[in-house]
């Protein structure tokens, strides 16, 4: 199949109840950290673009809001014709104007402090970074602490940034600027706002 | 780009371009007299949005945003697997997805004459004659300037 | 403070009612339709579309009706729709060098090429109402003058040639456009932005803001360089089509303003000018945009800020009547608790004042109290 077709291929089958679905599960996600929602396959984009992160995609990004995408994934003509087809989002020419994040391959991405992070009077201008884990369950386990936590959470997602836990610390430490991240995995997604802490497990 | 490949490009932008000028009611009349098929899987839409109209500082300088308009946009597939575009003015549905589809017939190589003839020729005439017709209107409140003369030298 | 109270309800449902009854008015009336209004009150339509900042003439109709023709009513509906929708993208700058005119006059020129096309104006009317309008007499065709189609350069072209005229307004090379539909006013703002809140501002604050710099309030010498009217081409560029998209066309009014400039400390004698672009055929409009322009440029050229228009904060922030309406209008909202405690301020000073005024008075008040 040609790039022209791979890139009109795939949206949502459904775009207003679709975007819902993924937006309520964002939102729960980010509500709850270390919550997984459970999210159906709605988007079929080109890879290495996972369907996970391409439904996120779909459901937030438009053309108010650019994007940067990691190596892996801006080398793919068919991804960025795929996301501009599907949600007019430009790309971003630095991580630091970058709305959205998308990262193909978290362990091989830049530092976290590369990407906007807000300002102090708008920290809401942070970007947001979808990372593709392979899974929530089978990487080191994660202890989760703060807001939308009763006690504590844990997650263990694979394949994370190198040094994540002492890089949380720092994005911790520029509140209320900071990143927050959404984690995308096969079968569903959990969530990482600014606000939540990281308790280090004994590794 | 090639020279054959350029024309083409700049021939469906005209097409593209006389539909979205013409309205919803011309196109579906047009239509129907030619017996173009409608039969196209959407893609996408036909839905309404907005777009931001930019001008330029002074008539030619930076651009600035002046305000929005609504434009409606489809995209369909023809059982054929040509895939069509449609961005239009206005809230217009039907027309968008009608657009679409005659953007798409006409890639098909074997199709370009019907809708060219049929549906894209007819509506650039009656758009041209619009345009002179208000060309012309305009032009009889243009003034003819004449001085008097006054004096002997 | 806020407190909440309940009740109204039926009443506010009741209101409603009858304004939905009032709105249609006496039933042996015709209603109207919008394409009756899109046709025939086409000015109030574009001053919606201008003010409403959305370029919809069916829309702008519908809320000219449901707005019973209160016009900031009318934009305020339209301001509200227009938040509902996604946006597809930023348009290309459009050429109005490429106009289809429907009007075109110059103040400056008498012989410029294209000529003076005066089009469907007001202008050297009498001002007279017309009878036979309310009687609905018949209406003839307009003449038509068969001519070649001819260039129409924008004067300020002209006047470049002599490089007696500051060129078309330039930002920074890496400059990108800013929105106010996006981003929250910030000041001092650069112009781009200035032209965005102008061409939606309220045609009567501008007006009245040009007027005060022709009655010496910032005087900046204004000549009509150029006034034209007509439909330009809309094109999108879209990332699935490998040439820019062709949308339609839509009406403008372009104002180019010359203004003579004795010249500062940072910019030698020349015209300067003030730019109006506004949708549809909103010509006062326009005018009224141009001078606000080249007020509001009063610290880039170098001039000492003494007057309202050239201070851009006063004249930005006070613009836009969907909020100076919203702010005005929520004063007649229930302020039953703020008032009471207002109430029982004024009271108590009251009573202090008149205690320390009159002693004897106050003793006597106290005693027939008790």
């Amino acid at each position: 199949m040609d790039i022209a077709a791979q890139s009109i291929e795939g949206g949502f089958a459904d775009p207003v109840f679709n975007a819902q679905t993924v937006f309520r599960a964002v939102m729960e996600a980010m509500a709850r950290p270390g919550s997984v929602q459970l999210l159906p396959t709605l988007a079929r984009p080109p890879a290495p673009l996972s369907p996970t992160a391409g439904a996120v995609a779909l459901a937030l990004c438009d053309n108010d809001t650019p994007l940067w995408l990691d190596p892996a994934l801006h080398a793919s003509a068919a991804v960025i014709s795929w996301l501009g087809f599907h949600t007019g989002a430009p790309l971003a020419n630095t991580p630091a104007d970058a709305h959205f994040a998308f990262v193909a391959t978290p362990a091989e991405m830049m530092a976290l402090d590369g990407f906007s992070q807000g300002t102090q009077d708008y920290p809401d201008r942070s970007t947001t970074l979808i990372l593709q884990v392979g899974d929530l369950a089978s990487g080191p386990p994660l202890l989760l602490e703060g807001p939308g936590i009763e006690t504590s959470a844990t997650i263990a997602p694979a394949r994370m940034p190198r040094h994540f836990i002492e890089q949380w610390k720092q994005n911790a430490k520029r509140f209320p600027r900071g990143v927050d991240i959404i984690l995308a995995a096969a079968d569903g997604i959990a969530c990482l706002p600014r606000t939540t802490r990281i308790k280090t497990m004994e590794a | 780009m090639r020279g054959q490949e350029a024309r083409d490009q700049a021939e469906r932008k005209a097409a593209m371009a006389t539909l979205a000028q013409s309205s919803g009611d011309d196109i579906v009349r047009l239509w129907n007299e030619a017996g173009l098929p409608s039969q196209a899987e959407l893609l996408r839409g036909p839905e309404t949005g907005l777009v931001t109209l930019r001008g330029r500082i002074g008539g030619g300088g930076a651009p600035f945003n002046v305000g929005e308009a609504t434009v409606t946009r489809a995209t369909v597939r023809l059982p054929s697997g040509q895939v069509g575009h449609c961005y239009a003015l206005g809230r217009d549905k039907q027309k968008a997805k009608l657009a679409a589809i005659a953007d798409a017939l006409w890639q098909d190589p074997a199709r370009r004459k019907e809708v060219e003839t049929g549906l894209i020729a007819p509506l650039r005439a009656a758009l041209t004659t619009a345009h002179e017709k208000r060309r012309a209107e305009t032009a009889a409140t243009k003034v003819d300037f004449f001085t008097m003369v006054r004096g002997e030298d | 403070m806020y407190v909440a109270v309940k009740g109204g309800e039926a009443a506010i449902a009741n209101a409603h009612c009858l304004l939905a009854d009032r709105r249609r008015g006496d039933r042996s009336v015709p209603a109207l339709r919008l394409d009756q209004i899109v046709e025939q009150l086409a000015l109030g339509v574009d001053r919606v579309m201008s003010e409403g900042s959305l370029y919809d003439r069916e829309l702008a109709a519908l809320a000219i009706a449901q707005a019973r023709g209160d016009m900031i009513e009318a934009i305020f509906l339209v301001r509200a729709y227009r938040t509902t929708l996604p946006r597809f993208g930023y348009t290309n700058p459009i050429d109005t060098g490429t106009m289809l005119v429907e009007r075109r006059v110059s103040a400056t020129y008498k012989d410029l090429p294209g000529g003076q096309l005066l089009g469907p104006t007001f202008d050297y009317t009498h001002r007279l109402l017309d009878p036979e309008l309310a009687a609905g007499a018949d209406v003839a065709e307009p003449l038509r003058r068969e001519t070649e189609a001819q260039a129409m350069p924008r004067v300020s072209a002209i006047l470049a040639r002599e490089g007696l005229i500051e060129p078309d307004g330039e930002m920074p090379q890496d400059h990108v456009p800013g929105d106010i539909t996006r981003e929250p006013l910030e000041f001092p703002m650069a112009r781009d932005i200035r032209l965005q809140a102008l061409s939606r501002g309220d045609e009567g604050f501008l007006l009245a803001l040009g007027y005060s710099t022709q009655r010496g309030y910032a005087r900046n010498h204004p000549f009509v360089g150029e006034i034209r009217i007509g439909g330009v081409e809309l094109e999108l560029d879209v990332p699935e089509l490998p040439f820019a998209v062709p949308l339609g066309t839509v009406r403008v009014t372009e104002c180019q303003m010359v203004n003579q400039f004795k010249g500062s400390a940072k910019a030698p004698p020349q015209f300067t000018r003030g730019y109006g672009l506004v949708f549809g055929q909103s010509e006062r409009k326009a005018m009224a945009m141009a001078l606000c322009d080249r007020a509001l440029r009063a610290s880039e050229l170098g001039e000492d800020i003494v007057a309202a228009a050239q201070d851009e904060e006063f004249v930005i922030s006070h613009s836009d009547n969907v909020q100076a309406t919203g702010f005005v209008e929520h004063l007649k909202l229930p302020h039953y608790v703020d008032f009471q405690a207002e109430l029982d301020l004024v009271r108590r000073m009251r009573a202090e004042y008149e205690a320390r005024e009159n002693p004897a008075k106050a003793e006597e008040k106290k005693e027939a109290a008790e």
